[in-house]
C-alpha cells in the first residue's frame, strides 16, 4: 500500500515543507512496509521528490486550481487518497494545509491529527505526538480510524535524503463547481519579502525598541540574515508593525531554526508562540528579563549599540563565507 | 440574520501548564478559564451585527457544567442566548458533530468559531463543523462584511491577505483582526445582571464515537542554561551561532 502526501508549491514550485514531508513519509514507510505517493498540483518539476524518498508523484495540472482552494483542494487529495488506497495521508502544518486538513478529515472519514512533531511511537495502536497548549505540552494522541491524517509541524523532522527517483503519472481529479463557492476576489501580498511562515530565520522586536521609528536596524539585521520580521503583540497593537506580524500564543507560531528576539521581556504568551524555534537568541538589556531563560543565546546589553554593531559583524561574517 | 458563536473554554493564558493522574489529565487546580481569545474577536465581531444590522446571537459550547461561568460572560458581553450540549468534548470531530446537530436545528446563517483553539490547538472543529454541514469555509479569517445573503471576507494568507466573496451559510474560523484589540469589551455590571436572566439550553449530546483520544501528555524538556556573551565580544556569539548552533 502506499502512504500518501501532499507536496504543496508555490508559483509552480515545491516548497521546502514538501521535502520535509516526504523525508517523513519515507520513515514512516520504513516502519510499514508502505510506498510513498505523493500529489502535486501544477508543479512542473517534481524530480528532486525522488531525492526524499518518494516513490511516485501524482502530477496534477488545472487551470482552475491555479489559486488555492480549501475545498477544491481537499477534493483533490481525497481523490488522490482514494486511488492509492492509501491508509495514511500526511500533509504539512501551513496555513493552506491546515485550512483544508479538516474539510479532508471529514471527506476520508480520517481521525486527524495536526501539529504532529515525531514519527509514530506506536503504528498498531497508532500513536504520534502533537504539541498542545500552544507549545506548553505535548500530547500522545492515538487515532483509532482506518484512513489517518497526519498534519506534520515544520521542522519537525528535518530533510533526509534518499537514493531512488520517482515515477511520474499524470492525474486528473474530477472537480466539482460547488468545491469552488468560495471565490478569490482579490489577493494582496508582499512580494520578494521573507515571510514569517516560510523563514528559517526570524527577526523580532518588542517594545524595548521605544517606537516604529527604531525598526530601520531590526529590517538591516533581518535582511543581512535573510530572515523575516516579527513582533511582540503589544508592539502591533500599538500599530508600530502590521498585525501579520505579531507572534505568540495569540499570534502567528515560529517554528524557525533561528528566532532573534530583540527588546522582547519574554511573557508567557509570547514565549508558548515561539517555543519550537530550534535556537532562540536574545537581546535585552535587563538581566532579569525572563527570556533569558528560554534562550540558548544571550546578550545582556543596549539594542541600540548591539543591534548595528551585529549587523556590520555579519556583514563581515558573510563576506568570508560566500 | 442568525448568528452562532462556538465558545471553547480554555486556561487563561497566563497559565501554567501541568498534569495529574500519571500525566493522562490536565491539572486545572488554581487555573482560571477564559473564553479563548480567537473567540473573542468573533464573539465581539458578531456583537457589531447585532448592533449595527439586527442580527441575533447565539454562543455555544460542548462542555460540562463548569464552563457555564464562560458562557455566562458571553452573555454578559451581549450574547442573546445560551447552548451548551452538555459533555466532555473528546475531539474534534465529536466536537464537531455535535456542532453541526446545533447548526442544522437552529438554522442559522453564520457560525463564528476561532481559527484555534489555546488548548487542544487542533485547528480543526470549524472546518470539520462546514464539511458536516456543508456550508461556505473562510479560515484565518480577519474581516467579514454581510449584505444580504452575501458575505465578503478577508482573510490571511502568508505574507498578506486574500478578499473573498461567498454566500451564506457561512463558517468562519476567526482570529485577532476581525476587531481589533482595543474593541474587544469588558462585561459591566449590567451586563452581568442581564446575562443571569438570559437563556441558556442545556442539550444532550448525540451518541458517537471519537476518532482520536488523547493518552498522555508530555512536558517539554527542561530547557539548558543561556550562553551569555558580552555586548563587545559580538564575533564570539556569529562564530557559536555558525559551528555550534549551525544556524547561520
Ligand atoms: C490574552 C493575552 C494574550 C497575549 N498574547 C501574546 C502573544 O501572542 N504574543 C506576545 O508577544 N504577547 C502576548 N501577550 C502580551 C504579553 O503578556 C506581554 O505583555 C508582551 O509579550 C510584552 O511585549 P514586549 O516584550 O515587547 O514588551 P515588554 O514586556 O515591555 O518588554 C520590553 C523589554 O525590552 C527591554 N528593553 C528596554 N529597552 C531596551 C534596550 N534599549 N535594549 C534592549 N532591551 C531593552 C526591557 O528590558 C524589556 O524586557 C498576551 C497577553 C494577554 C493578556
Ligand atoms: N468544546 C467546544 N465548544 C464550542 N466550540 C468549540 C469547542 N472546541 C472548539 N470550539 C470552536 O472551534 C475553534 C477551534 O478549536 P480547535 O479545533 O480545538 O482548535 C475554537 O476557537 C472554538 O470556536
Amino acid at each position: 500500500m502506499s502512504i500518501l502526501i501532499y507536496t504543496e508549491s508555490e508559483e509552480g514550485k515545491l516548497k521546502k515543507t514538501a521535502f520535509e514531508i516526504a523525508s517523513y513519509a519515507r520513515a514512516l514507510a520504513g516502519q510499514t512496509g508502505d510506498t510513498v505517493t505523493a500529489v502535486a498540483v501544477n508543479v512542473d518539476n517534481t524530480s528532486e521528490l525522488g531525492n526524499y524518498g518518494v516513490d511516485k508523484v501524482l502530477k496534477v495540472s488545472d487551470e482552475k486550481l491555479s489559486r488555492f482552494n480549501a475545498r477544491a483542494y481537499a477534493d483533490v487529495i481525497k481523490q488522490a487518497a482514494e486511488k492509492e488506497g492509501a491508509k495514511m495521508v500526511i500533509i504539512s502544518s501551513s496555513a493552506n494545509d491546515k485550512y483544508l486538513a479538516p474539510i479532508l478529515a471529514v471527506n476520508l472519514q480520517a481521525g486527524y491529527a495536526s501539529n504532529v512533531v515525531a514519527l509514530p511511537e506506536s503504528t498498531d495502536p497508532f500513536r504520534v505526538k502533537r504539541t498542545a497548549f500552544t507549545n506548553k505540552a505535548f500530547n500522545i494522541t492515538e487515532i483509532s480510524t482506518d484512513v489517518k491524517l497526519i498534519g506534520l509541524s515544520k521542522n519537525s523532522f528535518g530533510l533526509k535524503e534518499a537514493e531512488g527517483s520517482a515515477s511520474e503519472e499524470a492525474f486528473a481529479p474530477s472537480l466539482d463547481d460547488k468545491d469552488f463557492a468560495v471565490r478569490t476576489e482579490s489577493v494582496d501580498k508582499t512580494t520578494g519579502k521573507v515571510t514569517i511562515a516560510d523563514a528559517e530565520i526570524v527577526v523580532s522586536g518588542g517594545r524595548g525598541l521605544k517606537g516604529p521609528e527604531n525598526w530601520g536596524m531590526i529590517e538591516e539585521l533581518a535582511d543581512v540574515l535573510g530572515a523575516a520580521t516579527a513582533c511582540s503583540k503589544p508592539v502591533s497593537d500599538m500599530g508600530w508593525r502590521p498585525h501579520s506580524e505579531h507572534v505568540g500564543q495569540t499570534g502567528k507560531p515560529v517554528a524557525a531554526n533561528l528566532y532573534v528576539a530583540v527588546g522582547i521581556s519574554g511573557a508567557i504568551q509570547h514565549l508558548a508562540g515561539i517555543n519550537a524555534s530550534k535556537v532562540k537568541v536574545v537581546i535585552n538589556s535587563d538581566p532579569e528579563a525572563p527570556f533569558f531563560k528560554a534562550a540558548d543565546y544571550g546578550v545582556v546589553g543596549d539594542a541600540f549599540e548591539v543591534v548595528p554593531a551585529l549587523v556590520e559583524k555579519l556583514k563581515e561574517f558573510k563576506a568570508q563565507n560566500s | 440574520m442568525k448568528i452562532l458563536v462556538c465558545i471553547s473554554h480554555v486556561p487563561d493564558t497566563t497559565s501554567k501548564i501541568n498534569f495529574a493522574d500519571g500525566d493522562t489529565r490536565f491539572d486545572t487546580n488554581g487555573v482560571q478559564f477564559v473564553i479563548n481569545p480567537n473567540d473573542e474577536f468573533g464573539l465581539t465581531r458578531a456583537m457589531w451585527f447585532k448592533e449595527k444590522q439586527g442580527a441575533a446571537v447565539t454562543v455555544v459550547n460542548i462542555g460540562g457544567p463548569e464552563t457555564e461561568p464562560t458562557l455566562r460572560k458571553a452573555l454578559a458581553i451581549g450574547a442573546d442566548e445560551a447552548i451548551r450540549v452538555n459533555a466532555q468534548p473528546t475531539d474534534g470531530f465529536f466536537v464537531a458533530t455535535q456542532l453541526a446537530k446545533v447548526v442544522q436545528d437552529g438554522g442559522y446563517d453564520l457560525v463564528i468559531a476561532g481559527r484555534e483553539s489555546i488548548d487542544y490547538n487542533g485547528g480543526m472543529v470549524p472546518g470539520m463543523l462546514a464539511s458536516l454541514t456543508g456550508a461556505n469555509f473562510v479560515n484565518t479569517c480577519i474581516g467579514l462584511e454581510i449584505e444580504g445573503s452575501e458575505a465578503s471576507a478577508i482573510r490571511e494568507i502568508d505574507g498578506g491577505k486574500e478578499t473573498v466573496k461567498c454566500s451564506l451559510p457561512l463558517i468562519i474560523g476567526g482570529q485577532k483582526g476581525l476587531v481589533e484589540e482595543s474593541d474587544l469589551r469588558i462585561p459591566n455590571m449590567r451586563g452581568i445582571m442581564m446575562a443571569r436572566q438570559k437563556k441558556l439550553t442545556v442539550l444532550e449530546p448525540e451518541d458517537l464515537q471519537s476518532r482520536t483520544s488523547v493518552v498522555k501528555f508530555e512536558k517539554p524538556a527542561p530547557k539548558g542554561e543561556v550562553k551569555l556573551v558580552s555586548p563587545d565580544n559580538l564575533d564570539e556569539l556569529i562564530r557559536m551561532l555558525h559551528n555550534e548552533a549551525k544556524v547561520i
